[in-house]
């Protein structure tokens, strides 16, 4: 049963369109993340729900109650911020206990919410703390408490973990993930790291220039992107022009070397050019991999600890590709200019859209 | 694997090396440039010749220190100071009253308006403080408000006036502490606990603004209780027309009063010094670990 629904939801800024037509239902305790490049609208949509910004068109639905216009303080929304935003001239069990003080619970029931929270983010001991005194990830741990505290109906995290380190952000990630599935909420969670959604979330909705380029698993999200955007912002990709032979039975020709997708081309017709891509880790050096083959000069090869990551030139295109192989200690890496034989099965040629293959603004992630 | 060999050394050989290296490394003290010192002197003499005449000259009443005991019996300076005093505090409550909520609206609403609302708590600079209160006084001497028929009428009015006299300094303490914190996220994540304008101000913005209030309404209170021409056009009992009228009665009570208001104003700003240094590490936002 859906808990939490935008549909139709705009923002404008001016004439600039911050965020258009975005539609989404979330079941009651369902982790959702909004990822994308900052500017896409996933934070502006997430103070939509929050009530700090008033959608231009849409409506926003939370437990079949129309919020839309209700103001911040009557929504029943906890909110984590990227800065933390803990008060400072309170302490930890102040700044935990202040929704409930606003609530005007008695202090004997603010107290017992108070203790039990500090034993689920494990600071049962710095309550009487001032934020000052926390490390940054202990500030954000006390601040999931807070916006936890009044029991919300909805938790929203705005980049909680981009000001802590990467080790901190993987242990908080988790203790995030277990909170939540512990308490059962309903939570939305904007990240540009694409890491921190696919590992955190039920679904993900990547985001670009104020439109949802897609909702899913994120298995889905990474194995079966929909868009060329999707494809080269989730993971690292190979994105190849191909001429399409035959769309019927899914053959098309990269670099003059004919290769086979898994799925019959449908939206192109014969001789006309698509985009596909090719996952690194999908991708075999030799012929052992698939019964698709491409013939290159190694280019470059890099070392990124457990993976060795080789960049392969096709010679006729000159468009260059990359492969993972797992690092072997007891194997030397191809050498430069050295030809080499690339395979990979039908399902890994992915055809992603028609024209050839975009250049998309944005760092494909490692 | 053999290690490096670890073979015996002269008594006191490590200690001899450690002793060289400490008085290498040893700081010499920088004393400054000359000039420095000069310059430094300079000021110290600008600012402590004329404290140290008024008291010579205060000194010379006799019999010995004639001229506080004299000060501290006439029962007119402690009520003029009083009533000053009591003026200040009001002016101070009312002007943070007006200042915080406008300045926390400007910061989070209305930036736009900041140049527009400086220039507007800017102007009493602009304006004589003999205009405004001539032209309050004429304002405010008939129906519909006739302030200055009664005493209490003449009190508020001069409030007021001081409210508009202490803008400057109030807004600019204000603004700059606002400017140390996070407001708008504050105010959000206030917000998203189901905090309402007045809980947020009262439980949030002012506490995080208090070393801001102290110096803005310490520097208020020092200007109110000096002050002479609205307190004399308005016929007030204020300790600045007393001040004036001791200055022209008296020879070497004026000094006393003087150097006892100085040090009144010393010991505010004593005050805010400590009071700020015990709060100063509280106020951190997010993001400095």
């Amino acid at each position: 049963m859906t808990f939490l629904e935008l549909t139709g939801v705009q923002k404008r800024f001016g004439d600039v369109a911050a965020v258009e037509d975005f539609n989404l239902a979330a079941e009651r305790g369902e982790f959702v993340s909004f990822l994308g490049p900052s500017g896409c609208g996933k934070t502006t949509t997430l103070r939509m729900i929050a009530g700090f910004e008033l959608p231009t068109h849409g409506s926003i639905v939370i437990d079949d109650v129309d919020v839309t216009h209700r103001p911040p303080n009557q929504r029943n929304v906890g909110m984590v911020f990227q800065s933390y935003a803990l008060f400072p001239n309170m302490t930890v069990a102040g700044n935990i206990g202040f929704g409930l003080r606003v609530r005007k619970r008695p202090s004997a029931q603010i107290a017992k919410r108070v203790s039990e929270l500090l034993a689920l983010i494990h600071l049962e001991d710095r309550g009487n703390r001032y934020p000052y005194q926390l490390s940054g990830g202990q500030q954000q741990r006390v601040a999931l408490a807070r916006a936890l505290a009044f029991e919300p109906q909805v938790l929203l995290l705005d980049e909680p973990l981009s000001a802590l380190d990467a080790k901190i952000r993987i242990v908080l990630r988790k203790e995030i993930r277990t909170i939540q599935r512990q308490l059962g909420i309903t939570t939305v969670y904007v990240t540009h790291d694409q890491e921190e959604a696919l590992s955190l979330s039920d679904r993900v909705v990547v985001m670009s220039e104020g439109r949802i380029e897609q909702i899913g698993a994120p298995a889905d999200i990474y194995n079966f992107p929909a868009t060329p955007f999707v494809a080269s912002f989730v993971g690292t990709l190979n994105l190849l022009a191909a001429k399409v032979i035959d769309g019927g039975e899914g053959r098309i020709s990269v670099d003059g070397q004919e290769i086979r997708s898994a799925k019959p081309i449908t939206d192109a017709h014969d001789g006309s050019t698509v985009t596909i891509a090719l996952r690194p880790e999908s991708i075999e050096l030799g012929e052992g991999g698939g019964v698709n083959r491409l013939r290159g000069v190694v280019e470059d090869t890099s070392f990124l600890g457990s993976i060795v990551r080789i960049r392969v030139r096709l010679p006729e295109s000159q468009t260059t590709l990359s492969l993972d192989t797992f690092n072997d200690p007891n194997l030397d890496p191809p050498a430069i200019d050295e030809t080499v034989t690339l395979s990979f099965p039908r399902e890994a040629c992915l055809v992603i859209g028609s024209g050839p293959a975009p250049v998309v603004d944005v760092v494909a992630g490692a | 694997m053999t290690g490096p060999a670890i073979g015996p050394r002269a008594p006191g050989a490590l200690e001899s090396v450690a002793t060289s290296a400490v008085t290498a490394d040893r700081p010499r003290r920088n004393w400054g440039s000359p000039w420095a010192w000069i310059i430094f002197l300079i000021g110290v003499l600008y600012f402590t010749v004329p404290l140290i005449a008024t008291f010579i000259i205060s000194m010379r009443a006799k019999p010995l220190f004639a001229a506080y005991t004299n000060s501290f019996a006439d029962p007119r300076f402690f009520s003029s100071l009083i009533y000053s005093f009591v003026i200040g505090l009001i002016t101070v409550a009312l002007s943070i009253a007006l200042i915080v909520p406008t300045a926390y609206w400007v910061r989070l609403r209305a930036p736009r308006l900041r140049p527009f609302v400086e220039f507007i708590t800017l102007l009493p600079f602009v304006i004589p403080p003999v205009v405004l209160v001539f032209g309050l006084i004429r304002a405010y001497s008939r129906p519909p408000l006739p302030f200055t028929n009664t005493d209490i009428g003449s009190s508020a009015l001069l409030v007021f006036a001081y409210i508009v006299l202490s803008l400057p300094y109030m807004y600019r303490s204000v603004d700059s502490g606002l400017r140390a914190i996070d407001i708008r996220t504050l105010t959000e994540a206030a917000q998203s606990m189901g905090a309402g304008w007045f809980t947020i101000l009262v439980r949030i913005i002012l506490p995080n603004l208090r070393v801001a209030l102290l110096s803005g309404a310490f520097l208020s209170l020092a200007i109110v209780i000096g002050e002479f021409t609205m307190a004399v056009y308005l016929a007030r009992p204020a300790f600045g027309p007393y001040l004036a009228l001791l200055g022209a009665n008296r020879t070497y009570e004026p000094a006393a009063v003087s150097l006892i208001s100085f040090g009144v104003t010393w010991l505010a700003m004593i005050a805010i010094a400590l009071i700020g240094r015990g709060s100063r590490t509280r106020i951190q936002v997010g993001g400095a670990h």
